[in-house]
């Protein structure tokens, strides 16, 4: 329990190949909105915890590059990581340090250079992401090739086609050209997807996220700060989180991530919403969608659907503004971009907008209840944490 | 492929040595290992240090695995108390806590679960054709991820029974197991 804890503050960089910045300077980026969006000083953040995955990009201990370049230094900082849920995981900390009264005000960066090393040393790190001595030494997995063994059994037992993946793609960039700071910022066409070459049969180049360059900020505090820094607190009303085998063999299922399923329900029961339909209370939410059959299985986790019926909702376009939910309003990771270690508080940031109505218009859900979700997965279903968020104060 | 056989590796290599003789040329000209971003002209520093990585794993608590492949077996583990089977093998039962784990031979049997086929490879594996990689369920109930010997995806079929042999891997030579499908 502890005391509430609210976002006060946002930042988000264009992202993309950033190759126009430096780690600290793209992390700056984000800072400084962050700082600027909730009125407060470098002096005012008493502790920072950094997401960031690596291995690809030079500096090997980001936090302290950051906190320097930055001006959080000397305030105590970590840096963590959750693979692609890293993000997430760094909010859950600052949360965590908050509303055990330890701090009043703390902030989570993520920040990934992932074009610091060329294509081949990324794909093979990302590949590592898994079991590395007993799936990867052996077998050479890839990141699209561990989602890929998912695609081959959801489709074999629900019947979902490679077009009905390359629908989830659509949209993705349907969003993604309305978001100024999605790394593709152009629409494409189901027979567009269906050219495009293997990757990891049966994922195709259109079904994969890319490698991105981004930093994103999330600044929380407590009740009394929130309420003095800004009238429109957006709360944290639950989290939750879960962890998957590390061998995919291990795994009793490939058609849901079991991390996700589990986190899900940690962070309805945590937020005191209704399982058997999250979606009449969610107005918005982020998942995620590293590769397209992952947003499927997302909305089966998270009880949008029901077991096999995840692919209705892309079939029926039932996950676009006007739908029974809108998902990835911001292109999610697939059209806005995958920067590993930045996804976490990129997805919060943006849900943080979407329910202050500060988003594009042609993007903007409808904020009815006033609750968004992040759903955000680490490696293939290896951590996950799902965030929710409400405009309305959780506790007292 | 009518084209000669070049690898993904091949083709990667060919494109970094490339590069890297753009960058010699530029440090030549400035002194500086500096040279601009292909699409947009920023300018990019090229790193001067290079590392190479190649990990030192110890087995000793499971090295009855690997020394039955060489005698074309496959291993778990099995808990004495609780009966659980391990695989991979692991020399603990974290059920148990303080029990003893044994040793078993896995039937080399197995229904495919699942699969798919790596065509963008990792640099480490892009020096072979496109793989198969799939996950199959031995009697045991325990699962085992390996390559596939087949070079079509679309042949395979969740639920197939699949055989499994220790096989040699090339070009590195050392023992691993690879799937058969079973006509």
């Amino acid at each position: 329990m502890g005391e509430n804890v609210a976002i006060v503050g946002v930042g988000h960089t264009k992202f993309g190949v950033r190759n126009d910045v430096n780690m600290p300077e793209l992390a700056w980026e984000a800072i400084k909105q962050a700082l600027l969006d909730a009125g407060l000083e470098q002096k005012d953040i008493e502790y920072v915890v950094v997401s960031n995955a690596g291995g690809w990009s030079s500096e090997p201990l980001p936090a302290v590059v950051i906190a320097e370049y930055s001006g959080l230094a000397p305030k105590g900082t970590v840096r963590v990581e959750a693979a692609c849920a890293s993000g997430s995981a760094a909010v859950k900390l600052a949360h965590d340090i908050v509303a055990s009264g330890h701090v009043d005000i703390a902030m989570a960066v993520g920040i990934e250079k992932m074009n610091e090393s060329p294509t081949p040393t990324v794909v093979e790190f990302i590949g590592r992401a898994g079991n590395y001595f007993w799936e990867f030494h052996n077998f050479g997995l890839t990141f699209p090739g561990y989602y890929a063994l998912y695609a081959t059994a959801y489709m074999s037992k629900y019947g979902a086609t490679e077009e009905d993946l390359c629908k989830v793609a659509v949209k993705s960039h349907y969003y993604g050209a309305r978001n100024p700071k999605a790394q593709f910022q152009k629409e494409i066409t189901v027979e567009k997807c269906m050219a495009s070459r293997y990757i990891a049969w049966p994922l195709k180049l259109f079904d994969c996220s890319p490698i991105t360059d981004g930093a994103t900020a999330v600044i929380v505090a407590n009740e009394k700060v929130a309420k003095q820094l800004t009238d429109t607190p957006v709360w944290i009303a639950g989290i939750g989180h879960a962890t998957g085998t590390s061998n995919l063999s291990k795994r009793t299922t490939f058609t849901s991530l079991e991390a996700g399923t589990l986190a899900a329900e940690l962070a309805y029961k945590k937020a005191g919403i209704d399982m058997d339909d999250p979606t009449k209370v969610i107005d918005v939410a982020e998942v995620h969608d590293c590769f397209t059959i992952a947003e499927i299985l997302a909305y089966e986790d998270l009880r949008f659907a029901k077991r096999g019926e995840g692919v209705k909702l892309v079939r029926e376009e039932q996950t676009y503004i006007g739908g029974k939910i809108p998902v990835n309003l911001s292109g999610g990771l697939k059209a806005k971009g995958h920067p590993i270690g930045a996804t976490g508080e990129g997805m919060i940031a943006e849900l943080t907008n979407q329910l202050k109505n500060r988003v594009e218009k042609d993007r903007q859900a409808p904020i009815k209840n006033g609750y968004a979700l992040a759903h955000n997965i680490g490696g293939t279903g290896h951590y996950a944490y799902i965030t929710i968020l409400s405009l309305s104060k959780p506790r007292g | 492929m009518s084209e000669d056989k070049k690898t993904q590796k091949d083709m990667m290599e060919e494109q970094m040595k490339q590069f890297y003789s753009f960058v010699e040329s530029m440090k030549k000209s400035m002194g500086l290992p500096m040279v601009p971003d292909m699409k947009t002209g920023q300018a990019l520093w090229v790193d001067q240090r290079e590392v190479t990585l190649k990990f030192i794993i110890s087995i000793d608590k499971i090295k009855e695995f690997f020394n039955a492949l060489a005698d074309g077996k496959l291993l778990g583990t099995k808990c004495k108390e609780c009966g659980e089977v391990f695989f991979p093998p692991q020399k603990d039962c974290p059920k148990c806590i303080d029990s003893e784990v044994e040793w078993i031979e896995l039937s080399k049997e197995g229904t495919l679960l699942t699969f798919t086929q790596i065509n963008v490879k990792p640099y480490s594996f892009a020096h072979y054709d496109d793989y198969i990689v799939g996950i199959a369920r031995l009697p045991e109930g325990v699962n085992v991820t390996a390559w596939i010997r087949e070079k079509d995806p679309s042949k395979l079929k969740i639920g197939m029974k699949l055989k499994l042999e220790i096989v040699k891997r090339e070009p590195e030579n050392y023992y691993t197991y690879e799937w058969v499908p079973i006509e």
